[in-house]
């Protein structure tokens, strides 16, 4: 038995008849066709799937699509606007916060979870919201420094 | 539940269900998803009765709490520790106690602080302690066609200090090897320990209480010599398992690492 669901992605409403075994991660890929958010260890440990649920970092794979019904979804595509990436994008670009790139849909996610909740975090509050998301080739100092870039570069008046 | 006899199963945040089906481990026909209960999400603090939390309460809700935060550290350190800022941003407490791990992180915690559990189902109505709540690894006292809707945790006196403490090579990030939870009242800092609550995770079956460790320091004040025997008797009050992350006897000697630890953090030794 399929379920209806609508879900709000990135803005974009979304009416899909889906299967209950569906994770929200193979909805947004297989289904919307949006595979910018990547899939890694498929069992919440990695963070590759990372999307913003309702104002939350959420990891996509652990959630049933059904469950997400009606939910505000944001994934890494809904970021840029107006032709203008978002300033944590640029910021990961200036700071060289990417080596192949697999992680950093779901980095980028995080962070911009993290900012939604608190305008200026400290170090600490980094490392700790992107702790679920795993970089395994080039490491987090690069990331934290871009996410601080923004952050700085926001206060300025 | 009832209609579905056994083949259901309750989905709250689904961090540890989905993981075990995608496993393999368990493979329910069916998903009772309980989220859209309103009302099971409260978070309430009352000066008298002390704290409630709806099973369906998301961990990192009750992270952020200052309520919980400045008047039940030893909880707010446990709920700290749970999983990535991902995971604690769908799971829920209902959820980390009802999966009945030996690991679960909130239980030790909650168990030293005194909470019950209220259980709602066909049969009416009742509250269990909490350190009477678990049965054996993923099995709870909760029978078909009965939820666990609230968890209660009476007031904590003003001379009671309690602090969780997680042992794990990745921190919060993977399951515990052992937690031990201690909370101690006493009436002024090198005096000697009035009441003692002393609760192992990852230890035994269950969480579970280490009475005769409790007993031993129970009215006494407490030198390097007595902590050295309480946490030999903690230690051999645990019966840990050999698994993939730790040896039966490193979790034995880790018990005893880590009672001494929190006593030595709590009171002056």
């Amino acid at each position: 038995m399929k379920h209806q669901i609508r879900l709000n992605v990135n803005g974009a409403y979304y009416d899909l008849l889906v299967d209950p075994r569906k994770t929200l991660l193979e909805v947004i890929r297989n289904d919307i066709g949006l595979i910018g958010t990547k899939m890694g260890c498929n069992c919440g440990e990695c963070g590759a799937c990372t999307v913003i649920m309702d104002g939350r970092a959420v990891n996509a794979c652990l959630i049933l699509a059904v469950q997400a019904n009606d939910k505000k979804i944001l994934t890494i595509e809904g970021l840029a606007s107006g032709g203008k990436l978002d300033p944590l994008q640029e910021a990961f670009i200036d700071y060289g916060a990417l080596q192949c790139g697999y992680c950093t849909p779901g980095m980028i996610m995080s962070a911009k979870a993290l900012l939604y909740k608190k305008s200026s975090p400290d170090r600490g509050e980094i490392q700790e919201s992107i702790a679920g998301n795993l970089c395994r080739c080039t490491g987090y100092i690069s990331v934290i420094e871009a996410i601080e870039a923004v952050i700085k570069a926001e206060k300025r008046p | 539940m009832n209609q579905f006899k056994g083949k259901a199963k309750i989905l709250a945040g689904g961090t540890d269900l989905l993981v075990q089906m995608k496993r393999g481990k368990i493979a329910p026909e069916y998903l009772i998803n309980i989220k859209n209960i309103s009302d099971l999400d409260r978070i309430e603090y009352d000066v008298n009765r002390g704290l409630t939390i709806g099973s369906l309460a998301l961990i990192a809700d009750l992270q952020e709490s200052y309520t919980i935060r400045d008047r039940f550290p030893i909880l707010h350190g446990a709920l700290s520790q749970l999983g990535t800022q991902q995971v604690r941003n769908i799971a829920t407490i209902g959820g980390n106690l009802c999966n009945a791990s030996p690991a679960a992180e909130t239980a030790p915690a909650l168990i030293a602080l005194g909470a019950s559990a209220k259980i709602v189902g066909h049969g009416g109505e009742k509250v269990v302690k909490l350190e009477d709540f678990f049965v054996e690894p993923g099995k709870t006292v909760l029978k078909i066609g009965q939820i666990l809707i609230e968890i209660q945790i009476p007031n904590v006196s003003p001379d009671c200090k309690g602090i969780y403490l997680k042992h794990a090579l990745r921190r919060k990030l993977e399951t515990a090897i052992v937690g031990v939870a201690v909370s101690l009242s006493t009436d002024f800092e090198y005096g000697p320990v009035k009441e003692a609550n002393i609760v192992l995770g990852a230890a035994a079956p269950i969480p579970k209480r280490a009475l005769k460790a409790e007993q031993l320091a129970k009215g006494k004040k407490i030198d390097q010599h007595l902590l050295n025997e309480i946490a030999s008797v903690a230690s051999e009050e645990s019966s840990p398992i050999t698994d993939v992350r730790a040896t039966a006897e490193y979790r034995r000697e880790m018990v005893k690492v880590l009672v001494k630890r929190a006593f030595t953090e709590l009171i002056k030794i």
